[in-house]
């Protein structure tokens, strides 16, 4: 469970920026998180719900955006996508895969009033 | 760069950032907004605009793009109400959301990781070990395959060859602290509470009660967990993942992350082998489907078979930070010898 203290830097950050920007209640927050970023989704969810409480964001929206993993295929020369680490290359079936993306947890924005 | 009016910029905006214009549409609604925007992945803003029948409405709308944005309006009957749009190109997955009773509300683009506070302390970790030649590794595996065992008997190997520190993390009790004491190198216990992992801001915390030698090594036990440590660099200089061949040749594909993550895979209690069926190039077939760069090496901790190698792997990570340290040292005198040159040309005769 160790979405519990990504969800508490998660509030962290848009506490900071909400603060910063003056507001009173944050209404949706937007997490992007890539397929290979170690972060379950429905675990995400669940611990933002339990560390919102109290907090700015405490009736914030989560809009969790999840983008796909891809990788460079050493036999292929050439960029595919994988759905997990581990996955062999869709094309030649092998596993000399260097991954280049979807390992991205990020907050975008957050919307505030 | 705005596709609207042209302006834009590389830099990411953490907030604010935004500037306003004015435009008209082709139906001759004018409104003004206010932007703030990172490279050419969409843009957010604001604007007012009179709605000619007052009238207030929630809704999402998709873009033949696949972008999407939403709008908040204001919850009362003015003819004003406040839009925030935004525009993503992160294909049909983009959904809006709109938030009842908002009024006046606003987008703050942050595009920040969320692991960036933990990196952040991770990186001060890192400089202030290779200041101090420390060799850190962090050992990660699943309850039960041996660490503490292995870290006991390493340090009784190295003794009188190099200088060991270490760094405990456990949920709860310090046994695992006291029994490295024993070996007689200095530990220092973290208890997690109801954490699942060692995180940075923890260990730079204990760096500064622990002090480890100069030009020594530091090994960090994480919490027994083949998940979630994967995710929290420490400042090391690399995770070995230590795996018990009492455990299962399929652990590498099951927990591909740590297997990934980690720069050696220890494949320990090789002595158990004879009692089991476990098939070890199996095993490492799988590792390095996960990570084709991983180091192996196989090792008991209790018949010490296999222990030199791992010995002198350690060894040989320790001689790299000691000169890498040396090596600074003596930039950074050569630098001095030049600077005082320079002011002694400098001097008045």
């Amino acid at each position: 469970m160790h979405e519990m203290s990504l969800a508490e830097s998660v509030r962290e950050i848009v506490e900071e920026t909400a603060r910063a920007n003056g507001a009173r209640r944050v209404g949706v927050v937007r997490l992007e998180i890539g397929r290979l970023a170690m972060v379950e989704v429905d675990a995400m969810r669940f611990a933002f719900d339990v560390v919102k409480r109290g907090s700015l964001a405490g009736d914030a929206l989560l809009e969790i955006i999840e983008t796909d993993g891809s990788a460079w295929c050493m036999r292929c020369s050439k960029p595919v996508p994988i759905a997990q680490r581990g996955d062999a290359c869709p094309y030649c079936d092998s596993h000399q895969l260097q991954v280049t993306g979807g390992e991205q947890f990020r907050v975008l924005d957050i919307q505030i009033e | 760069m705005c596709l609207t009016c042209g302006c834009g910029s590389d830099d990411v905006h953490v907030e604010g950032g935004a500037h306003a214009h004015t435009h008209t549409h082709a139906d001759g609604t004018t409104h003004s907004h206010a932007h703030g925007h990172q490279d050419d992945q969409g843009h957010a803003h604001e604007h007012v605009h009179t709605d000619p029948d007052g009238s207030v409405h929630h809704h999402v709308h998709s873009h033949v793009d696949g972008s999407s944005h939403s709008h908040a309006h204001d919850g009362g009957h003015g003819p004003v109400h406040a839009h925030s749009h935004e525009q993503l190109n992160f294909g049909a997955g983009a959904a809006g959301n709109s938030v009842p009773g908002m009024s006046q509300a606003r987008l703050v683009q942050i595009e920040r990781d969320v692991l960036t506070k933990n990196d952040d302390h991770a990186q001060r970790n890192r400089a202030a070990l290779a200041r101090r030649g420390v060799f850190a590794l962090n050992l990660v595996s699943s309850p039960g395959s041996g660490k503490t065992t292995l870290l006991v008997r390493t340090i009784e190997l190295l003794a009188g060859r190099l200088p060991v520190a270490v760094i405990e993390g456990d949920q709860q009790t310090s046994f695992d602290a006291e029994r490295i004491r024993a070996s007689g190198a200095p530990a220092l216990q973290i208890n997690t509470g109801k954490g699942c992992h060692l995180d940075a801001a923890m260990v730079e915390t204990a760096l500064a009660r622990l002090a480890p030698a100069d030009d020594s090594v530091l090994m960090i036990e994480n919490v027994g967990n083949l998940v979630c440590p994967a995710g929290f660099d420490l400042g090391e200089a690399h995770k070995v993942v230590v795996l018990s061949v009492t455990e299962g040749e399929d652990k590498p594909l099951k927990y591909p992350d740590m297997f990934h993550a980690a720069s050696l895979l220890l494949l320990n209690k090789i002595d158990l082998l004879p009692h089991l069926r476990f098939d070890v190039e199996r095993c490492l077939g799988y590792a390095r489907r996960v990570n084709p760069a991983i180091e192996v090496l196989q090792l008991s901790a209790t018949t010490d078979q296999g222990m030199a190698e791992w010995l002198s792997w350690i060894e040989r990570g320790a001689q790299a930070a000691r000169q890498q340290r040396h090596d600074q040292v003596a930039a950074l005198q050569r630098r001095v010898a030049e600077l005082e040159a320079q002011v002694e040309r400098l001097q008045p005769r």
